[in-house]
């Protein structure tokens, strides 16, 4: 089911948390809502589901508008943060809630309740907890049953709210490479919250990034990171080194291959990603352009620490990344020169 | 674990005044509980049991007995509504009046229960605001059931909203926008998610309010005229019983009373050992 969001505004008191969102996401697409906390993300998905209402705008659903249609009647599955699984009910009975609410006549009988809760239990792979409680269950295990629950009902909409928040690290990198196939298989629009942007990069097939009640950017994980629209998704998304192009950064700039005469017009601050600054070791001490100060291991890649003058002989740590073996044949140690080249940069307007 | 025993032993007291601190409590609890308490059994058995029983069965005796279910009977129900309904809109919204109503929820607790009874008589009594209109109309409300069910409910209606609000409040409304979500009416919702989340406290409530209701004396005394065997309650036949020097009906009656506080007492611990055992369910990751 196609989303269509016209013109959303929510105001809650004085506070602005949706300025007049336009968004539209295609049937069957699994879209990350990405930003800090507070932004309008959480705000924006709870008026999808029909949870809140707009002060203004519309909200289309496969083409209807559904702006002031009560939530039972959306066909949005909705998962809580905290699962909100209901606890004085086994894993059984929190699945078959959505069959047994239906009216009389679409009610399903208790051996199809069976059939349809044991089918969603071994899609999210727990069948052997159908008699426990909330209580009794682990928070990934809960995340997957209130998943189960949502998809009971067979929703057109799949709405979940920080589906990962609350989990452990290692259980949340599983939860995320499961919740990708899972939309493979089921190929249910989808729609998740996050402050995370590792995760909405890893998961999501179309990111949107929000901040202060407007979109700063959508578009593919991909083109979000390495076309960032401006300042703040740039900051947002991924690391990056913030060099405010002033005089003192001028000359090292230029050295790095970096003109800034091209690019003089309004911009007054360049992002360099850390794995977009090469370097190499220094024939000329006196003319380097950076000490190698330290690094750590990230893995499969090394964090390089580098010291180059800044105002007043203060030294602006940058930072740079490269494979392991790539750092090992430099032949780098603490404290020698190097020369840095800048092979890809942005170019912002920072406010 | 260190510090945590280094304040024990500076914390710990010479034995005699632990010993004297125990005495004490101990002491007054059965100075002060057990033995009126006792009294009232040796009392009411002080003429044997067929006199006990002959005072029981006693048609004002039952009378009253049959009033005060009948309060007891009315004002539970709706002080359960009210609860419900009270706790809902303030754990659940936000409007304007809300400390106030807050505020006011807790009125029945400060006001002195003879005042509360007064109020009434001022309303609805025959030099009151509306007793012409009431006269005119023939309506009885003072000196009559109405009047005594008016003053229960005004002393009981806090009971059950106290335990709710807090529990409400804590709970949260996930689960019920779960149940929204997933097609449920809000009267689904209620039945099946709501009630069974709050049944303890509700019990709870409900248990407490049940005691006050049958056990109030001062506001329903004011409404009620002592008509024997019409407008009295349980607590006003033990006044009447007394004052006519009936020691065993009067304590006969009385017993009823005590026996309704140690159920009432034995429930409420059951029910908070219920509750505490859900919340360390819910607290648990």
């Amino acid at each position: 089911m196609s989303i269509i969001l016209n013109n959303i505004s929510k105001h809650f008191g004085n506070f602005s948390a949706l300025k007049d969102i336009n968004l539209e996401i295609p049937e069957g697409e699994l879209v990350a809502l990405l930003g800090p906390s507070g932004c309008g993300k959480t705000t924006l998905l709870r008026i999808i589901a029909g949870l809140e209402r707009p002060d203004t705008g519309q909200v289309l659903l496969k083409g209807e508008d559904k702006t002031y249609q009560d939530i039972r009647e959306r066909g949005v599955g909705f998962v809580f943060q905290h699962y909100a699984l209901f606890r004085h009910m086994s894993v059984f009975e929190n699945i078959a809630f959505g069959l047994r609410v239906k009216p009389r006549n679409k009610r399903p009988s208790e051996a199809e309740i069976q059939k349809k809760v044991h089918a969603l239990l071994e899609l999210v792979q727990l069948d052997w907890l159908q008699n426990r409680y909330p209580d009794q269950l682990s928070g990934g295990q809960r995340q997957r049953i209130a998943l189960a629950r949502a998809l009971a009902v067979e929703p057109e909409v799949l709405l979940l709210d920080e589906p990962f928040g609350a989990l452990d690290a290692s259980v949340r990198k599983d939860l995320r490479q499961w919740l990708r196939h899972l939309h493979e298989n089921l190929n249910v629009t989808s729609i998740f919250v996050t402050h995370d942007q590792e995760e909405a990069m890893e998961v999501a097939s179309r990111v949107v990034v929000f901040n202060h009640g407007v979109i700063e950017q959508q578009g593919s994980p991909s083109e979000i990171y390495d076309n960032p629209a401006n300042e703040f998704v740039s900051r947002f998304i991924g690391d990056t080194n913030i060099i405010p192009l002033e005089h003192h950064n001028a000359d090292w700039l230029a050295l790095s291959g970096l003109s800034i005469a091209t690019n003089a017009n309004t911009a007054n601050e360049v992002h360099v990603r850390p794995h977009d600054l090469e370097i190499t070791k220094s024939n000329n001490d006196n003319a380097a352009t950076a000490t190698l100060k330290d690094w750590q291991h990230l893995g499969a890649l090394i964090r390089i620490e580098l010291a180059k003058k800044g105002v007043n002989g203060t030294p602006d740590i940058i930072y740079a990344e490269m494979p392991n073996e790539q750092f090992k044949r430099l032949q780098l140690g603490k404290g020698d020169k190097v020369e840095l080249r800048i092979r890809h940069a942005h170019w912002f307007d920072a406010a | 674990m260190h510090s945590h025993k280094m304040t024990k032993i500076a914390l710990k007291d010479p034995t005699w005044v632990r010993y004297g601190l125990i005495a004490i409590s101990l002491g007054t609890i059965f100075l002060f509980l057990c033995l009126p308490l006792l009294t009232i059994f040796f009392e009411a058995f002080a003429k044997g049991w067929g006199n006990y029983f002959d005072e029981l069965t006693d048609f004002n005796a039952r009378a009253a007995m049959r009033l005060t279910l009948v309060v007891a009977l009315i004002s539970v129900p709706l002080t359960v509504v009210f609860g419900i309904a009270s706790a809902w809109a303030i754990a659940r919204f936000e409007f304007r009046g809300k400390s106030i109503l807050i505020t006011l929820i807790d009125l029945p607790f400060s006001v002195s229960p003879v005042t509360a009874g007064l109020i009434f008589v001022l309303l609805f009594g025959a030099h009151g605001w509306f007793g012409e209109w009431l006269q005119a109309h023939d309506v009885k409300i003072i000196f009559a059931v109405p009047g005594i069910v008016l003053a229960t409910l005004f002393i009981t209606c806090p009971f059950v909203a106290r335990e709710l609000i807090p529990l409400m409040q804590e709970m949260g409304n996930e689960e019920e926008e779960a149940a929204l979500s997933l097609g449920a009416s809000s009267w689904t919702m209620f039945w099946r998610v709501t009630l069974p989340n709050i049944k303890w406290g509700l019990l709870y409530g409900v248990v407490l309010c049940n005691a006050r209701a049958m056990g109030e004396f001062g506001a329903v005394s004011v409404v009620s005229g002592h008509i024997r065997g019409v407008t009295n309650t349980l607590p006003l036949h033990v006044e009447n019983t007394y004052n006519e020097y009936n020691a065993v009906g009067a304590f006969a009656a009385a017993s009823l009373l005590a026996l309704l506080a140690v159920v009432t007492l034995v429930l409420k611990t059951f029910l908070e050992w219920q509750q505490q055992r859900d919340r360390t369910a819910i607290s648990q990751p």
